[in-house]
């Protein structure tokens, strides 16, 4: 858990002063994601850095796993919190097994563990551990550095990891399919993770609670849900976006619209359907792309082994005002 | 590949020049000089070998040092002053450095290797500040944040990733310093220059030769040992830059 307690960062120049962050109190559970979104300037950044103390506070207090960070030693501390930036980070004068062994060496790990931990390391990202072992950063593509970036932080098995916009220079596909990738493995590490984004797409893909920033101030702390439906103000409101209403589709996917619909299975099964299919796993902005396309308004929905289920109406959607995923999981 | 291109061409000019100068050097019986007096050219190379040895070690034990402590966040404000002065001191032709010189430390090669070893300071105490301050300050901050100490991060990171400039300062340094320690014997420092003033003076080209074909010679060679040794110290991973040479 990460508490942060009327932190405030105040920048003095000559006889100016700028509040970069000003008086920020909330917590971040254990084994979430919040994501820091709000526009460059915001206050997200220097927060962030503010937790493994690579910025001094100027007041107020941050605690981690419920220890003030002031009261731990700073190298200890950095140790112990994993840390991923944009542009990876990685030392060209390293391999990339002496890349991702840098916290543990320095923890004084034996080399036996240090070895299965990297192998364990790579299985994890998707990379082959021995033909990557002795090769040099520049020798990997962007998506691969980034990968060894966020398996480098997770080394030493932290408890908590900050990410200053790790996908922030990936080209959308590689983004896209590294934030995939990230879920999957934060789905069994349960890491309580700090992401820095200034993608509300990114933010509401891949964040447990959003804190939304602004000059200096939290604007909104709450779920992808409660952030989109219920904009606490005009700057969250804007920033969200016109679309936000269907923004909050990707949050669902088209299971969940299935429960919605009475007899969904039973009226509607057609197995000789020719027309367009969408899967049950699609988020609801996709399915709803797909169904303004399609002929009638109509799609098949097929299960994960491809077999037909039933059939989906663009008229459906008029099931989900006034639904939240909180809802939906309480009807499953 | 344009980049490639260029190069070979440079490299390629550059031996033709070579190829002339050693032909020019044939032709005026430079090389009958030197088979003639076996003795005297070796005892020469020794000089002018000893000469730049150690005014070069003078200069990289404390241009590399004095490199690193202007970088420190400590002297950072001081680094001005002393590029300054490195600068200034690299304005002053080297024949007036061994005049002035040669009125404290008297006539020898003290005085030589004193002249070159100031001579060769800027080159490298210029490229181990650009070296250092040119490490990108993402990985430091990444150190950094990793939890290193900064005397981990000054020697896992700045040192191995400035070590490609600094290396090329010094031989950079080196190698004018070969063509310039020809110098040292206005001032009775010895060295290939006995030669080279010699058959000046004799308006004998093929003498002159004889000495400034073993200097080029030895700036070549010395410049060729220095790169193999960066093949050696400097981390595998920042040496695709260096494959070309």
């Amino acid at each position: 858990m990460i508490e942060f307690k009327n932190v405030t960062k105040v920048y003095e120049s000559g006889n100016k002063k700028v509040t970069a962050v000003n008086d920020i109190n909330f917590q971040v559970e254990q084994g979430e994601i919040c994501v820091f979104l709000g526009p460059s300037g915001c206050g997200k950044t220097t927060l962030l850095r503010m937790v493994n103390r690579l910025i001094p506070i100027t007041s107020g207090g941050i605690e981690v796993e419920g220890k003030d960070i002031h009261s731990m030693d700073m190298i200890k501390l950095r140790r112990s919190i994993g840390y991923v930036i944009q542009h990876n980070g990685l030392f060209p004068n390293m391999t990339i097994e002496e890349n991702i062994n840098v916290v543990p060496k320095m923890l004084g790990w034996d080399q036996s563990k240090m070895k299965k931990r990297f192998v364990d390391l790579m299985d994890m990202m998707g990379l082959d551990a021995g033909q990557f072992q002795k090769r040099y950063p520049y020798e990997l593509s962007g998506g691969q550095q980034q990968r060894i970036g966020i398996a480098r932080a997770l080394a030493a098995d932290p408890p908590v990891m900050l990410m200053d916009e790790p996908f922030g220079a990936l080209d959308p596909v590689i983004r896209d399919h590294l934030q995939n990738e990230f879920l999957k493995i934060q789905r069994e590490m349960k890491k309580t993770i700090l992401f820095v984004s200034h993608d509300i797409d990114e933010a509401i893909k891949l964040g447990d609670k959003i804190a939304i920033f602004d000059t200096g101030k939290l604007m909104q702390i709450g779920t992808p849900d409660e952030i989109l439906s219920t904009p606490k103000n005009d700057f969250v409101r804007d920033f969200v976006g016109d679309d936000r209403t269907l923004k909050r589709l990707t949050l669902l996917n088209v299971r969940d619209l299935m429960v919605l619909i009475d007899g969904f299975k039973k009226n509607r099964l057609n197995h000789d359907w020719h027309g367009p299919v969408i899967s049950i796993n699609e988020n609801l902005k996709s399915a709803l792309a797909v169904l303004l396309t399609a002929p009638n308004g109509e799609a098949c929905v097929v299960d994960d082994h491809h077999r037909k289920i039933g059939v989906l109406h663009v008229s459906d959607f008029s099931l989900l005002t006034e639904v939240h995923p909180k809802d939906i999981s309480i009807v499953r | 590949m344009t980049g490639k291109k260029t190069e070979q061409i440079v490299k390629i000019s550059l031996y033709l020049i070579v190829l002339a100068i050693l032909s020019w050097a044939y032709f005026t019986g430079a090389f009958q000089f030197i088979i003639d007096n076996p003795g005297d050219l070796l005892y020469l190379t020794g000089q002018h070998l000893k000469l730049v040895a150690i005014s070069a070690a003078l200069a990289i034990v404390t241009a590399v040092p004095l490199g690193i402590l202007i970088t420190r966040p400590k002297f950072k404000k001081y680094d001005w002053i002393v590029m300054n002065f490195a600068n200034i001191g690299q304005t002053v032709p080297s024949l007036a450095i061994l005049a002035l010189v040669m009125s404290y430390f008297g006539l020898g090669w003290q005085t030589a290797i004193f002249a070159l070893w100031f001579n060769s300071l800027l080159p490298i105490l210029r490229n181990t500040v650009a070296g250092i301050e040119n490490v990108n300050p993402l990985i430091i901050d990444a150190g950094k944040g990793m939890g290193m100490t900064s005397k981990q991060i000054f020697f896992k990171l700045e040192v191995p990733n400035a070590m490609y400039a600094i290396m090329a300062g010094i031989r950079t340094s080196v190698v004018i310093n070969v063509g310039t320690a020809a110098l040292a014997f206005l001032i009775g420092g010895g060295g290939l220059g006995d030669l080279i003033f010699t058959g000046i003076s004799l308006y004998d080209t093929g003498i002159m030769l004889s000495g400034a074909v073993p200097v080029i010679m030895l700036a070549i060679l010395l410049d060729f040992l220095l790169g193999r040794f960066e093949k050696v110290i400097i981390p595998r991973g920042l040496q695709r830059t260096l494959e070309a040479a």
